[in-house]
């Protein structure tokens, strides 16, 4: 029996020392070297960090922060990290090893009680709305920049129904919807957009799921306010037309891509960690705009007209001299109640608070 | 017709509870000689790992790729299962801890992602994937048409293997001796046969099917590779098994079922049709349905009765006996 003690105590050992290697593997980070002098800066994405949407796009720009900053800066990032617990101790570990400005890349990562508890280090958070004097908000006003991406759709619809797979039902999605229908119905008046919610930022078998639904309802144009190229892929199988969201991913569609809202995050965090480096950091609310270059248009495919990229052209113009917003009143809701009445516009806090639905949009805002 | 809310929800069904179908029936076939492996996560997410990075690296012509890229997912998924049977069977140590550990070992953020990201397979799609085999005015007739003629052949193949698991557990010899082993590996040892063997084999059986399910999601599905692409389909897959009673016939029923309760919620949705958080139920129902079948399995007189391998989960000792 001794023999069968020994050999199991040896079996638990085993299965024990791979639970802990699996455990340490297990975080994701990116491979930088060690430099003591170093600023340390670090990024939490909600998915992984090739993603092909809203985290590459925050990593191109942390890339693009080394590379300005070179060797005065250390770098890294983790990945596929959920609110809860596991932000929590993702953000004890990172301060332990001394990063001293920490962006998050999620709403609903840090909050008031958070920055409190650890003072001596600087947050920023994209997508949320907490300030305190060691916590900044970020974002970019994208509603303007996917109203072009939905002009784009706009035009590209035949039947004039348009499918949007998006991911939860929060106001920054649901202004984003809004934004893609009033957009494509200025294309094609009238025009319809279905919305499926698949409850997730990155799932790509409930986006593929979510576009297949939208395109055998009737949809022939998709679009999305989720992370993943899954309903890219799809669509191109299909041979319908694609507007993406976040990043450039026009290779997994290549005939079917039209364009996409984009973010350049990239000049933000180099000013943000040069003002953390040289002690001028404050707290704040960033709104980038088309005109600061913090928003953008990824390049058209073959899909989009000469006459669809004047109209669109022409319309970014005017959205940056202020002659045009695209939530400026009349806006009526899906019931037909008018929501904005003429002369009114929709202020920040009124974007950051949206829970309705403009006409045309079917689905519902609760999810 | 074919685009009335069941024929697209059955055909989505099919297509989406064949990876649950491959790693149920390999589930089935470890669990039947009564070995329990847990780590079904992360031996799909190798198989789908290695057979993603075949198509994208290895040059060969479509058809020949994707027939190399199920067997290396094949041979990964059965490799990684070799980890749990030396461990649970040479070893003897606790199922269940070696097979959580295996998918913490293998799964999302583990060996798979370490893998995925050492050869930058999310950067690109797919080269070669699996395409439905009929043409597309076969695909058309109503109701067959989708559900039946509009699959890739990976779904076909999974018919054939329904077939042959239960042939092999009812009409064969060695079908038999293996649930001799499942049931009362002390008997199967008195009448020869030998429980260790038995074992190991079925075990990596197991992982190769669990491997070519991964391969499923990375080369049919949603033809790229991104960390935890099976989304926990491993956990419905082992639920799967208890909830088909042990037997491969009801696990394509319940692959499917479970597979068009995935599919019912953007369907729903596209549909305008709201009756409730049908994100909700439809995501809990698979495993409140398994919670039912484990509290049934668990009175000793129904476990008979539902098929359960009286010695699932217990190690073989012989001088025990």
């Amino acid at each position: 029996m001794s023999r069968g003690k020994s050999v199991r105590a040896v079996a638990l050992l085993a299965s024990a020392s791979l639970a802990v290697l699996a455990l340490t593997a297990a975080t994701g980070s990116a491979r930088t070297e060690q430099r003591s002098s170093a600023f340390k800066v670090a990024w939490i994405y909600v998915g992984p960090h090739n993603d092909h949407g809203w985290s590459q796009a925050h990593d191109q720009g942390r890339l693009y922060v080394q590379k300005q900053l070179g060797s005065k800066v250390q770098t890294t990032f983790k990945e596929n990290v959920a609110v809860g617990p596991q932000l929590q101790q993702t953000v004890a570990s990172l301060v332990r090893d001394g990063y001293k400005l920490i962006f998050g890349t999620s709403y609903g990562y840090f909050d008031t009680k958070l920055a409190a508890k650890y003072p001596q280090v600087l947050f920023e958070q994209a997508t949320g709305t907490q300030t305190a004097k060691n916590l900044s908000e970020y974002f970019g006003a994208a509603e303007d920049t996917v109203y072009l991406s939905g002009m784009a759709a706009g035009a590209a619809t035949k039947k004039g129904t348009l499918g949007y797979v998006v991911a939860y039902p929060i106001p920054e999605v649901i202004r984003h919807a809004n934004a893609f229908a009033l957009g494509a119905q200025l294309m094609h008046p009238g025009a319809k957009v279905k919305l499926v919610w698949t409850n997730s930022w990155f799932d790509p078998s409930k986006e593929k799921h979510a576009a297949e639904s939208l395109f055998s309802s009737g949809a022939d144009v998709l679009g999305q306010n989720v992370d993943s190229p899954a309903t890219g892929e799809f669509a191109q199988s299909k041979h319908v037309p694609w507007v993406g969201y976040d990043s450039n991913a026009k290779k997994f569609a290549p005939t079917s891509w039209l364009t996409a809202s984009v973010y350049h995050w990239g000049p933000y965090y180099v000013r943000r960690v040069k003002a953390a480096m040289n002690g001028t950091w404050k707290s704040g609310f960033y709104y980038g705009t088309i005109k600061d270059g913090f928003t953008g248009l990824a390049p058209y495919g073959p899909k989009v007209s000469k006459a669809t990229k004047a109209a669109i052209a022409k319309k970014m113009q005017a959205i940056k001299t202020g002659k045009f917003y695209e939530f400026a009143g009349p806006l009526y809701d899906q019931k037909g109640k008018l929501r904005v009445p003429k002369g009114k516009r929709l202020n920040v806090q009124q974007l950051y608070a949206m829970n309705w639905l403009v006409r045309g949009v079917i689905g519902s805002p609760k999810g | 017709m074919n685009h009335s809310l069941a024929v697209v929800v059955i055909a989505s069904g099919v297509a989406y509870g064949t990876p649950l179908l491959y790693a149920a029936l390999g589930e089935l076939l470890t669990e039947r000689s009564g070995v329990l492996n847990l780590g079904v996560e992360g031996m799909m997410l190798i198989g789908a790992v290695m057979g993603f990075w075949t198509v994208q690296r290895v040059h060969a012509g479509s058809g020949a790729i994707l027939v190399v890229a199920i067997g290396v997912a094949a041979l990964a998924g059965a490799l990684t299962a070799a980890i749990h049977a030396f461990l649970v069977i040479t070893l003897r140590a606790s199922q269940i801890v070696s097979g959580l550990a295996l998918t913490i070992f293998a799964g999302a953020a583990g060996l798979s992602s370490y893998l995925g990201n050492d050869f930058n397979l999310g950067d690109n799609p797919a080269r070669h994937q699996f395409h439905a085999v009929f043409p597309a005015s076969v695909q058309r007739w109503p109701i067959v048409g989708p559900i039946v003629f509009g699959q890739n052949v990976l779904v076909y193949v999974s018919w054939a293997c329904v077939v042959a698991v239960w042939l092999y557990l009812t009409r064969t010899r060695p079908g038999l001796n293996v649930r001799a082993v499942g049931d009362s590996p002390a008997a199967a040892d008195a009448m020869g046969i030998d429980v260790a063997a038995y074992r190991y084999a079925h075990t990596l059986v197991g992982g190769a099917f669990a491997g070519v399910a991964g391969a499923t999601f990375t080369l049919a599905i949603t033809p790229q590779w991104v960390d935890g692409i099976t989304g926990g389909a491993g956990w419905i897959a082992i639920a799967l098994v208890i909830f088909a009673f042990w037997r491969p016939e009801l696990c394509l029923v319940g692959a499917y079922f479970f597979g068009a309760l995935q599919a019912l919620s953007p369907e729903l949705q596209a549909r305008g049709i709201h009756i409730g958080p049908t994100e909700l139920w439809a995501n809990s129902l698979p495993y409140l349905m398994t919670i039912v079948v484990l509290v049934l399995v668990s009175a000793s007189s129904t476990r008979r009765w539902l098929g359960a391998p009286a010695a699932l989960g217990l190690p073989y000792v012989r001088e025990e006996r």
